[in-house]
């Protein structure tokens, strides 16, 4: 079997690209020279670089492939409706080159075997690179830590709770002593297991509809005690979907304690609010729910400005049986692997904001925080989510003047609900290599 | 980016499903009232019938137990001649595991003409409307805590026959309006019809500050909340909260929330009374008050049925 790595043995020359990296902050035209799945030149080629294969890439953008810090591909759990391949196969579609993945699996993620066939499944795809974080406590149960510096040798890069709130907080302060003594990250969703139950944000619209209603407090409520413990033990925390002004004010504030944490938030809740359920539309079931206008400003301005690092998909696929419920009872989530760069660069027209800030938050911003710790079997490729000389050739090319209606039929992930359904967005990708390879190309669909 | 068009309206503004009172106009609550007067009369004739919905299959849908609101529904739907066909879903086919979605298809495919619908959750309604076909009609019989309509509309009735003009009144609501599906469908009404002092009164864990935003002033002392009050509305206390984190006795929410002949005597000596049954005497109400001068809970089950009948004609396009 071949491997992405070994492909990469092709020579390939992208030409003629706007080449932009937002980790050095390069913006220029040239072009991309890639061999042995390194890059190894850009601007200009090498004079005796003789490529198998050139990309044409006049009038379209050359950037790192986009690194999601929240991608669910529902293994192990959904092997037989070949769900790796069709999440990956969308990442790919969708300019990603690497994908963590939440360990809310079933079974969860927290036995290094489980991880081991994962990683071992993903990478005989020859798609994405696959990163995902081990479960913080057996099957997210709350009670019992993961054999932590087992999972890290298997492939894991860092542990999470995924959505499932860690009741417990003698638990959760001895999951951060365990996880800082060896440096691991720890990954929380910041909200409290009992005020955290309802389906939609608290305020006039869940009132008004009649749907149980999520208060603030149960995130800034986590977020206090998370912020106590990581005071207390050191740990380095990342904070998965922030979702309100409150809270975000609490991760400005923190990090200028100088804490550790880091955060991230979904496009869906970069561009949406709860107004946009509507009559009960259960494509605007997510996890955290929507919150208001001044939320969604404070999620805006809180990204330009790096209290928040990351913007993540979120990409959740529920099949149409789980969403075509009454809005409480359909399952919650959306897809959004093929829509992050569309979302991300919309997001960056509306604020006002040069394009390279915003694919900063999808790059280099979310590949600094998975490449944090130690790492073993599934360290961090060094110089993922930047174009670097010697770096690994994984790249987004993409036609920054096309735009395209979303059409949830016509994705290529199974998950088909999304919020943004007949939207258009500017964007699309054309080419999407992974160490080297062309993994994806518009041209061939 | 804005939510779609109202649909329970068609292209041409005409009422084809009742699945909320918010969002419909002033003139289309008066026609439904004023509708629901012609039928009145049909309900004392010898021959309680009228023909307008002959040959068309109402299915009564309830996914939730009751007994009495399925009731009023077969009545009214049985005076305007319509065959009815009730299902008691909570125990039938979605406790074998048949999905809401097959549940409507099946019975679409049996020619059904409109659907009754009571259901747990808030909003099923509408999905059944956006997936049954064009020419099937939904009434929302309640869905978990959104929206009661037909109760909405019979508690305007029997305001509007008592009070004859809303645009002076002081509405007092009292209880737990916050699970209560008829308080939403209550509060919308009044505001649709210009009632210009709506008062939702109870306990912080029953009416949370943020009804505010539906138009109401909310009151937490109950002496202040129906004082000078033409109307007071009481709530139904579910049993599953008599006890518990939302209020710790049935007998403490008496004394401080229950209507008696005493605190009943801070309203408008003419003040009316009313109540969506079943009532729990001597939790929200006192038998004194219950079944005194003011109260007009008998009347509103009356009105009821007609207001039904009005409903489920103009909905279909055949109104007398």
């Amino acid at each position: 079997m071949t491997t992405a790595r070994d492909r990469g043995g092709l020579r390939l020359l992208i030409a003629g690209g706007r080449v932009v990296d937002p980790a050095s902050g390069h913006d220029a035209p040239g072009d991309v020279a890639v061999a042995d799945g390194r890059i190894v030149a850009i601007g200009a080629p090498p004079a005796d670089f003789v490529p198998d294969r050139t990309l044409d890439a006049r009038g379209l953008v050359v950037m790192p492939g986009l690194v999601d810090l929240a991608a669910r591909l529902r293994e192990p759990g959904h092997e037989h409706e070949r769900m790796l391949e069709s999440e990956m196969a969308a990442a790919v579609a969708g300019g990603v080159t690497s994908v963590i993945c939440p360990p809310d699996t079933e079974p969860v993620l927290d036995e290094p075997g489980l991880v081991q066939m994962l990683k071992f499944r993903a990478g005989s795809l020859n798609l994405a690179r696959l990163y995902p974080p081990g479960a913080l406590t057996r099957g997210l149960a709350g009670d019992t830590l993961t054999e932590m510096a087992e999972l890290t040798e298997a492939g894991c890069v860092g542990f999470s709770q995924a959505d499932v709130a860690l009741k417990d907080t003698l638990v959760l302060h001895r999951a951060l002593q365990y996880a800082a003594t060896f440096g691991y990250a720890v990954w929380l969703r910041p909200s409290d297991a009992y005020l955290g139950g309802g389906v939609a944000a608290k305020g006039a619209l869940a009132t008004r509809m009649g749907l149980s209603g999520v208060p603030v407090l149960a995130e800034t409520i986590a977020l206090a005690t998370i912020f106590e413990l990581v005071r207390d033990t050191g740990a380095r925390v990342h904070l998965c979907r922030l979702s309100s002004a409150a809270g975000i004010e609490m991760v400005r504030r923190a990090r200028a304690e100088g804490l550790p944490v880091t955060s991230d938030v979904s496009a869906n809740h970069l561009h949406l609010t709860d107004i946009d359920i509507g009559y009960f539309n259960a494509s605007m079931r997510l996890t955290p729910p929507l919150r208001q206008q001044r939320d969604r400003d404070a999620i805006r301005a809180a990204l330009a400005d790096g209290t928040i690092d990351a913007l993540v998909s979120d990409h959740t696929p529920v099949d149409k049986d789980a969403k075509n419920l009454p809005f409480a009872e359909a399952e919650p989530g959306a897809t959004g692997l093929e829509l992050l760069l569309s979302l991300a660069l919309h997001w960056a027209a509306a604020a006002g904001l040069p394009w390279i800030q915003a694919l900063a938050a999808v790059t280099a911003a979310p590949a600094r925080i998975v490449a944090h710790g130690p790492h073993g079997e599934g360290a961090v490729a060094p110089g993922v989510g930047t174009l670097s000389f010697g770096g690994p050739a994984d790249v987004c090319v993409f036609d920054p003047d096309a735009r395209w209606t979303v059409n949830a039929a016509a994705l290529r992930s199974q998950g088909k609900h999304t919020p943004f359904s007949g939207y258009e967005l500017p964007g699309r990708v054309r080419y999407t290599l992974v160490a080297g390879a062309v993994a994806f190309d518009a041209g061939d669909t | 980016m804005l939510a779609r068009n109202n649909p329970q309206l068609n292209r041409h503004d005409e009422l084809i499903h009742l699945l909320s009172i918010e969002g419909l106009p002033q003139a289309v609550l008066h026609h439904i009232l004023d509708t629901a007067g012609t039928f009145l009369s049909v309900n004392e004739r010898e021959v309680k019938k009228v023909p307008l919905l002959r040959g068309k299959s109402v299915f009564n849908l309830f996914f939730e137990n009751s007994t009495r609101t399925r009731t009023t529904f077969e009545i009214a739907a049985k005076r305007l001649s319509a065959d009815v066909i009730n299902l008691d879903i909570a125990r039938s086919s979605t406790a074998k595991g048949e999905s809401l979605l097959d549940t409507i298809a099946n019975l679409s495919a049996m020619h059904a003409d409109m659907f009754v619908v009571r259901h747990g959750e808030s909003g099923a309604p509408y999905l059944i409307a956006q997936h049954c076909a064009p020419h099937v009609h939904v009434v929302n019989a309640g869905d978990g805590r959104h929206a009661h309509p037909t109760q909405g509309l019979l508690d305007m009735y029997t305001i509007r026959h008592y009070k004859r003009d809303f645009r002076n009144l002081t509405v007092a609501v009292v209880g737990d309006i916050v699970h209560s599906r008829v308080a939403r469908s209550d509060i919308h009404a009044l505001t649709t019809l210009g009632v210009p002092e709506i008062r939702a009164v109870g306990p912080k864990t029953l009416v949370p500050g943020d009804l505010k935003e539906m138009g109401v002033r909310v009151c937490h002392d109950m002496a202040e909340g129906i004082r000078d009050a033409d109307v007071i509305i009481m709530l139904r206390l579910q049993n599953e909260r008599m006890s518990g984190a939302m209020l710790p006795s049935a007998g403490e929410f008496f004394k401080t929330y229950g209507l008696t002949l005493e605190k009943l005597a801070l309203a408008k000596p003419d003040a009316i009374v009313m109540h969506p049954g079943p009532i729990n005497r001597g939790v929200e109400i006192d038998s004194a008050v219950a079944d005194g001068e003011q109260s007009v809970i008998l009347p509103q089950v009356t009105f009821g049925i007609a207001v039904r009948m009005a409903v489920m004609s103009i909905i279909a396009g055949n109104t007398p």
